[in-house]
C-alpha cells in the first residue's frame, strides 16, 4: 500500500492526463462535424451540400443543338476537340433562357495567348507565338477563326 | 521576369517556404540536441555535465514552446490548428506532427522536469509568498509527499522517461528530416541520409546552445564556470560534430558521384546563390572552422582561459553553420526549377508576417520564455554552487 501511497503525485499527473483527454474527447464530440469520416478524410455532408449547387455549364452537346453552323466549322479544324464553355465560359443561364441572357464575345487577343504564349515547356508541335512579335496585339480573329484556326487563303472566315 | 533566370514553373517563381520554415527545424534542432545532452548525465552516468542538466531540460522546453509557431504564423488560420488533433490523418508524417510535439511536450519534458523539481517544487510552495506561491501549490499537483522513498520512485520514473525520451527526441527531429527527405520530386531534399543528417545536426546545435547558454548564464550571475563540464561537453560536441559533418558530406560526395540528372543544375546553384550560404558560411565557417577550434582543444594542451574562449566561438559559429545549413536545404531547395532549366531568387522581406523581423522575434522568444523558466525554476542547485564557490 505504502507503494501506492509513496508514489501518489504520479496518479495525480497521470489523472490530469486523462482529464485531459476527456476534454479532448468532449471537445471533438461538438466541433467535428457528425458526418466527417462517412466517405473519407472529409465532411460527408459536403458532396450534398456541392451537389445542391446550380448548374454552371450547360455542356457542349446542349450549345451544338442550335450552334450547328459552329459545329460544322469546328468539326474540321484542330480545336474540334476543345469544349466550346472552355472559351465561353460557363453558359448554362444562356442555354436555359437564350433570349434574356447573351454571352459576351471573348477577347481573342488575350483568350487565344493563354494557350499559344510560347513556353519551353510546352510540346514542341503545340502552336505557339509571342503575341506581341506575332500579331502586335491585333485580336488573332483577324486572321484566324477561332473555331477553326488553321490560316485559310485571305484570312479569316 | 525579375529573379527568375531561364524557364522556371509558373508555380515555383515565388518561394512556398519562407524564412520561419528555416527557423522551425532550427529551433525543434535545439529541443532535441539539449535534451540528448540532458539525457548524458541521467542515463549515460556522464557526471561531469550535471551542472548543466536542468539548463538543458529548460533549454529545451523553452525552444519548444516556441517550436510550432513558426508553422502557425507561415500557415495563418492559427484556429484552425487543433483540427490536426481533432482529425488527425494517420498518413502525412505532416499531419501526425501535433501528436509527436505533444507527446514530447507532455509526456518527456514536462514530465521529465516535474519529476525533477517536485522536491523544490514542495519546498518553494510552502516558504514563498503571494501568487508564487500559488503557482507552486498547483505544481505540486496537492501532492507534498517528498518521503525519501516517493523521491526514490521519482528518480526511477524520471530514468524510465529520459530513456523513452532520447528515441523520442529522435524521433521529433528525425521526423523532420523524413518530411523533406521523403520528397521525392525534389532532389536536393530527396535522400534517406536526410532525417539521420537533421538528428546529429540537431545534437550538434542544441549542445553547443546549451553550452553557451551555462557559460553566458554563470558568468552573467557572477560564478566560476565548471571547465570540466564545459571540456567534456566539448568533447561530445566534437565526436558528434565529426559524424555530422561525414554525412553531411557522405551525401555531397555521392550527389557528385552519381551526377543524375539534376546535378548541372544543382552544382550550378551551389557555384552561384547558394556558394555564400552553403560553401562560405555553412562548410567553411559553420563547420571547419569550429572543428578545427574543438579539435585544437582536444589535442593541444592549453590554458582554461582561451579553452573557454575556443569554446565560446566554436559554439556560436556551430549554430551559424546549423542555422545556414536549414537555410540551404529549405530555401535553397526551391531556388531551382524541377525542370533543371532555371533558377529563381529568395527575397527576404522585412516588416510582414514571413518577414526578418518575424523570425528575429521568433529567435528572441525562446530566450524570454526561458528568463521565465529560470525564474520559475532556477537550475542552479545548492550543490552546484557550493562547488563553483569552491572553485574560486
Amino acid at each position: 500500500m505504502s507503494v501506492f501511497k509513496d508514489a501518489g503525485h504520479l496518479f495525480r499527473f497521470a489523472g490530469l492526463f486523462v482529464l485531459a483527454f476527456l476534454l479532448f474527447l468532449v471537445i471533438r464530440g461538438f466541433v467535428v462535424p457528425k458526418t466527417f469520416g462517412q466517405y473519407g478524410h472529409y465532411r460527408g455532408a459536403a458532396i450534398g451540400e456541392v451537389g445542391a449547387h446550380p448548374i454552371k455549364f450547360a455542356g457542349h452537346q446542349t450549345c451544338e443543338i442550335c450552334h450547328t453552323d459552329v459545329l460544322d466549322v469546328k468539326k474540321s479544324g484542330k480545336h474540334a476537340h476543345v469544349n466550346c464553355e472552355a472559351c465561353h465560359g460557363a453558359l448554362a443561364s444562356h442555354a436555359d433562357d437564350p433570349a434574356s441572357v447573351t454571352p459576351v464575345k471573348p477577347d481573342t487577343a488575350v483568350l487565344c495567348a493563354r494557350c499559344h504564349t510560347a513556353s519551353a515547356a510546352k510540346p514542341k508541335g503545340f502552336p505557339q507565338v509571342v503575341p506581341a512579335d506575332h500579331s502586335n496585339g491585333l485580336p488573332c480573329q483577324t486572321c484566324h477563326n477561332p473555331h477553326s484556326p488553321a490560316m485559310a487563303a485571305g484570312g479569316a472566315k | 521576369m525579375n529573379g527568375v533566370e531561364g524557364f522556371m514553373y509558373p508555380n515555383e517563381i515565388a518561394l512556398q517556404w519562407s524564412v520561419l520554415i528555416v527557423l522551425y527545424p532550427f529551433i525543434t534542432g535545439l529541443v532535441a540536441g539539449a535534451f540528448i545532452l540532458a539525457s548524458l548525465e541521467r542515463v549515460f552516468q556522464v557526471d561531469a555535465v550535471k551542472p548543466t542538466y536542468r539548463l538543458a531540460l529548460l533549454t529545451a522546453l523553452a525552444f519548444l514552446l516556441d517550436a510550432p509557431l513558426p508553422l502557425v504564423l507561415h500557415l495563418g488560420h492559427p484556429f484552425r490548428s487543433p483540427e490536426m488533433y481533432f482529425t488527425p490523418h494517420s498518413t502525412s508524417a505532416m499531419a501526425m506532427f501535433g501528436y509527436v510535439y505533444l507527446w514530447y511536450l507532455m509526456a518527456v519534458l514536462v514530465l521529465e522536469i516535474w519529476l525533477d523539481y517536485r522536491r523544490e517544487i514542495v519546498r518553494w510552495s510552502q516558504q514563498s509568498k503571494g501568487i508564487l506561491r500559488l503557482v507552486y501549490k498547483v505544481m505540486t499537483l496537492g501532492s507534498c509527499n517528498i518521503s525519501e522513498r516517493s523521491l526514490a520512485i521519482d528518480e526511477r520514473v524520471g530514468w524510465i522517461i529520459t530513456l523513452i525520451g532520447i528515441p523520442s527526441a529522435f524521433m521529433l527531429h528525425g521526423y523532420v528530416g523524413f518530411i523533406f527527405g521523403s520528397i521525392k520530386a525534389n532532389p536536393w531534399w530527396s535522400s534517406p541520409l536526410m532525417p539521420v543528417v537533421f538528428i546529429f545536426s540537431a545534437m550538434v546545435s542544441g549542445i553547443a546552445a546549451v553550452m553557451l547558454l551555462y557559460m553566458g548564464l554563470t558568468k552573467l550571475r557572477g560564478y566560476k564556470i565548471d571547465i570540466r563540464c564545459v571540456d567534456t561537453i566539448a568533447m561530445y560536441l566534437f565526436y558528434i560534430f565529426i559524424i555530422d559533418f561525414s554525412l553531411e558530406m557522405l551525401d555531397l560526395i555521392h550527389r557528385i558521384y552519381e551526377a543524375d540528372e539534376s546535378f548541372r543544375s544543382l552544382n550550378f546553384l551551389v557555384h552561384t546563390q547558394l556558394y555564400i550560404p552553403h560553401i562560405l558560411i555553412q562548410i567553411c565557417l559553420g563547420t571547419l572552422t569550429p572543428l578545427i577550434l574543438l579539435f585544437l582543444t582536444q589535442v593541444v594542451k592549453l590554458p582554461e582561459i582561451v579553452r573557454k574562449r575556443m569554446y565560446a566561438i566554436a559554439g556560436s559559429l556551430a549554430l551559424v553553420g546549423i542555422f545556414a545549413m536549414r537555410w540551404n536545404v529549405v530555401i535553397g531547395g526551391q531556388l531551382f526549377s524541377k525542370s533543371f532549366l532555371g533558377f529563381t531568387t529568395y527575397k527576404m522581406t522585412l516588416v510582414t508576417r514571413e518577414g526578418l523581423l518575424a523570425a528575429i522575434a521568433l529567435t528572441i522568444l525562446p530566450l524570454i520564455f526561458l528568463w521565465i523558466l529560470v525564474k520559475l525554476l532556477p537550475p542552479w542547485t545548492e550543490k552546484n554552487e557550493h562547488e563553483a564557490i569552491a572553485a574560486d
